[in-house]
């Protein structure tokens, strides 16, 4: 016996078909790693999305991320929606691993409706979701096997705007704005110039800034798309828009020739 | 009661010589010291009352409930012991949990039904454990199957029903239920029969006080299962206090 309590093998599977035998039934019985005495985790996200921006202003917050998802530099699926609605207070985004996010989702999705049966009138608040959060990602990384996300909460927490941000070793940090992968490089430069003189901007400055933003990581970030989804929170609730289109402006390009 | 001291309703995992399980039979006595339950099933929809008797003045309005949400397009009213109930209502849940997490989809009432009602008769199979001490109804609506409507009983046993009562007063329930045309009622009149009846079979000599719960789900509330908005609730209790003054006064008219 092993450490995991099976029994320990070479590694290799023990039939003879190993050896380039015979294909018979035996090669099509899937046998976990685990049971051959070693475990294998999946140590690189496979299709993956993009930045994620969030960006409080004056009584609420946005959040935007493009629609893009990529397996490796493939861009492969166009239509990967990674923000979502938790409750009228509530929105999360995801960028990383997309089936990593598709699963998490489906546990917040049960977590919301197990809430609204109780009935009670009470409902999760978006610092609550972010410490569940950083619990959750916390165990898994802890097993070494991580969910391969960073995950950008946004919402009203007892009225005041609120944003934070947990990544996939279950690190987290509340901030006024917030932007994940590619964008925290590019757009949180752009998020504190538009906050500098005025902490807490107005829904349409934001907003236009947000969009700057996708923009600008539509030109230089290669995994990202032209298309994205854009939520607010804020007094009018919980509000995911259709997707839109960035309108790009290849004039600024060098060597493009534009008329 | 003929079963006392024949040593046959000591397990419930030994018949008695003519053929009866009285563990069984005492669990459903129990749920017949309990407040009335009711379930009406119409065209577009499903009504749930529940006549919740209150044993002390120092209670709490609006505690103790006892109609649950499963899940969100799935109603449970519960009659009988209130902590075997909750248990029910709690391995309910899993199911519904369960099902959603493998097929992605809302469980079929019917095949919860299917489920918990097993559950509860594994509890009527071994000697080191109780049947559960109460009937649960349950209750669903949707665009395909429409409104569907189950009670199950201590015994594990559940069938489909059109209108169905249980409780203290089920039989004087029954044979309300039974005058109404449930095949051509709207859930808008099913509230307010289902609260005349609660009303009108309270025993008001035996049990003083009682609150009066409301469930619906059905087209109008987009097969989401809710309890009766105030105003509907408020409606339904008028009318229903209407009727029984309706029926004391033809009554004294009578003597």
């Amino acid at each position: 016996m092993n450490f995991y309590g099976g029994t320990i093998h070479n590694g290799f599977n023990d039939s003879r078909n190993s050896f380039g035998g015979f294909r018979g039934v035996d090669d099509y019985n899937f046998q976990p790693d685990i049971d051959r005495g070693f475990i294998t985790r999946a140590h690189t996200p496979l299709t993956t999305v993009t930045s994620v921006l969030a960006l409080s202003y004056e009584g609420g917050v946005v959040m935007a991320a493009d629609l893009v998802g990529s397996y490796g530099s493939l861009m492969r699926f166009k239509n990967c929606p990674r923000i979502m609605r938790v409750n009228a207070n509530v929105v999360i985004g995801a960028s990383g691993d997309y089936a990593d996010f598709q699963y998490l989702q489906q546990i917040i999705k049960q977590k919301i409706i197990e809430e609204e049966c109780l009935d009670d009138g009470i409902s999760i608040k978006p610092r609550a979701l972010f410490c569940w959060l950083t619990r959750v990602l916390y165990q898994r990384r802890s097993k070494f096997d991580p969910l391969w996300n960073t995950f950008v909460i946004a919402g009203l927490q007892d009225g005041q705007p609120y944003i934070s941000c947990v990544d996939k070793l279950g690190t987290g940090y509340e901030d006024k704005q917030v932007a994940t992968g590619f964008g925290s490089h590019l757009a949180t430069p752009l998020f504190r110039e538009a906050v500098e003189n005025k902490p807490l901007p107005s829904k349409e400055e934001a907003i236009a800034v947000v969009k700057k933003s996708l923009e600008i990581l539509f030109y230089r970030d290669a995994r990202s798309f032209d298309k994205y989804l854009l939520a607010t929170v804020d007094s009018n609730g919980a509000v995911i828009e259709e997707p839109q289109l960035i309108k790009p402006d290849w004039s600024l390009a060098a060597l493009t020739e534009c008329p | 009661m003929s079963s006392i001291g024949t040593g046959y309703d000591l397990s419930a995992s030994q018949f008695s010589p003519d053929g009866r399980v009285f563990q069984v039979e005492y669990a459903q006595k129990a749920v017949e010291n309990s407040g009335t339950v009711v379930g009406l099933r119409g065209t577009d929809g499903v009504v749930l009352a529940v006549e919740k008797l209150i044993t002390s003045k120092l209670y709490e309005p609006g505690t103790n409930t006892r109609i649950f949400n499963v899940d969100t397009h799935i109603g449970m009213a519960v009659s009988g012991l209130i902590s075997d109930a909750r248990q029910l209502v709690e391995n309910a849940k899993t199911e519904a949990s369960n099902y959603r997490s493998q097929y992605g989809n809302n469980i079929p009432l019917k095949y919860l039904n299917d489920r918990v009602s097993m559950y509860m008769h594994a509890y009527t199979l071994y000697s080191a454990i109780r049947p559960y001490g109460c009937s649960v109804l349950v209750s669903s609506w949707d665009e395909v199957d429409g409104p569907s409507l189950y009670m199950m009983d201590p015994s594990g046993v559940s069938y489909g029903y059109y209108g169905c009562a249980v409780g203290k007063a089920k039989q004087a329930a029954k044979t309300e239920i039974e005058k109404l045309k449930l095949h051509d009622m709207k859930i808008e009149d099913l509230v307010k029969e289902a609260a005349k009846i609660i009303y009108l079979v309270h025993d008001e000599l035996k049990d003083k006080q009682f609150e009066l719960e409301l469930s619906w789900i059905g087209k109008n509330t987009n097969g989401l299962h809710q309890r009766v908005p105030l105003k509907v609730f408020q409606d339904a209790e008028k009318y229903a206090k209407a009727a029984m003054e309706e029926d004391s006064d033809s009554n004294s008219e009578d003597m």
